[in-house]
């Protein structure tokens, strides 16, 4: 997969956001095992004591969980997927905002072009 | 977390100029750290001392606790700035040769990354193109078990394709019980593998951050933070 880092964030948050989305848009499914550490830092191209960072952190948010020989597994605990995907759809949708807001597009602007957009062909 | 490579009040005099004027800094087991600054700021000079190459005017160096000797050596794998390789040998000779000369050469991953840059085994270093001849030289210093890499500007001669290979190779050569030290001007296409970042001006450490701590707290990357300091 393509992973971009843009350059006002630490590494590892936007590694742990990537991943992140990696599992719930299911490329790694519920149960599965992650690649390792090393494997994960060469794909990246990142440093594989950042790996092991964003990989702790999603951890600590229940998302993956390791087990001490065999290696780290998406957790398989759905509800815990859907409130990442929710997390990170509102975290999307606030960055969306946020540049709406900069553009000088009101609510009632913002909304209306969602609308539109969103709409696809069925737009009036 | 063992240190790996100590320097205390460090200098280093040519003649009159005064190339490190006090150099502090102690690198940890297990880092990928970038060593960054200008020309002429000191970048080589440092880690040639690490290497015994030369000696301190002043103060100490220490490798896993001890001075610069052909003991320390043993365990520090040091890529010079230019080829150190006789112009007449093949890449096979040039293997045969760290095989013969380091104990800790590891023959199997030299071959691998070899075969994986498509460098010819055949061809003589003469026959090279600069940039061949600095994956070479690399593919012979990470395939060393060393507990110290020190590579002097890696990524000098190469394309960006090959400098996202060198980069790879670096990160696969490294170990958890090793440290990589690396000097370089493309601070932006390594920046992601480091997990330190050392800046040198005129001699001096300026600065020794953890990469992510850079982001994190100045919200810049390493790259616009050294354009910052070093602006004119």
């Amino acid at each position: 997969m393509d992973w971009v880092f843009r350059a006002d964030e630490p590494i590892y948050t936007q590694l742990c956001e990537q991943l992140a989305l990696v599992i719930v848009s299911g490329v790694y499914a519920a149960g599965e095992r992650l690649p390792p550490v090393r494997e994960l830092a060469l794909d990246a191209g990142v440093n594989p004591n950042t790996v092991q960072r964003a990989l702790s952190e999603l951890e600590r948010r229940g998302l993956v969980y390791s087990q001490r020989t065999a290696g780290r597994f998406v957790t398989e605990d759905a509800a815990r997927i859907e409130q990442a995907r929710a997390q990170l759809a509102r975290d999307r949708a606030r960055d969306f905002l946020g540049a709406m807001a900069r553009l000088g597009l009101d609510r009632t602007q913002t909304l209306a072009l969602l609308e539109q957009l969103s709409g696809g062909d069925a737009k009036p | 977390m063992s240190t790996i490579l100590e320097c205390r009040a460090l200098k280093k005099r040519y003649g009159t100029k005064e190339a490190l004027c006090g150099v502090d800094l102690t690198l940890e087991t297990g880092r990928i750290v970038g060593l960054l600054g200008p020309n002429g700021s000191g970048k080589t000079t440092l880690i040639k001392l690490a290497c015994g190459l030369l000696t301190p005017s002043g103060g100490e160096i220490r490798i896993d606790g001890k001075k610069p000797s052909p003991e320390t050596n043993a365990v520090v794998s040091y890529l010079p700035e230019r080829i150190a390789l006789p112009l007449w040998m093949t890449a096979q000779q040039a293997m045969d040769f760290y095989g013969n000369f380091y104990a800790d050469f590891r023959r199997d991953a030299a071959e691998d990354m070899v075969e994986r840059l498509r460098l010819e085994r055949t061809q003589t270093i003469r026959a090279m193109s600069k940039g061949t001849r600095e994956k070479l030289q690399l593919i012979l210093t990470m395939a060393r078990a060393a507990k110290l890499y020190l590579l002097d500007e890696p990524l000098g001669g190469v394309d960006p394709a090959s400098r996202d290979y060198i980069l790879r190779t670096i990160l696969t050569g490294y170990r958890e019980d090793a440290t990589v030290l690396f000097s370089t001007h493309l601070i932006a296409d390594v920046e992601a593998v480091l997990d330190e970042a050392v800046f040198l001006r005129e001699g001096g450490v300026l600065l020794h951050e953890r990469v992510d701590a850079i982001r994190e707290e100045r919200g810049k990357s390493v790259d616009q933070l050294f354009r910052e300091l070093f602006a004119y």
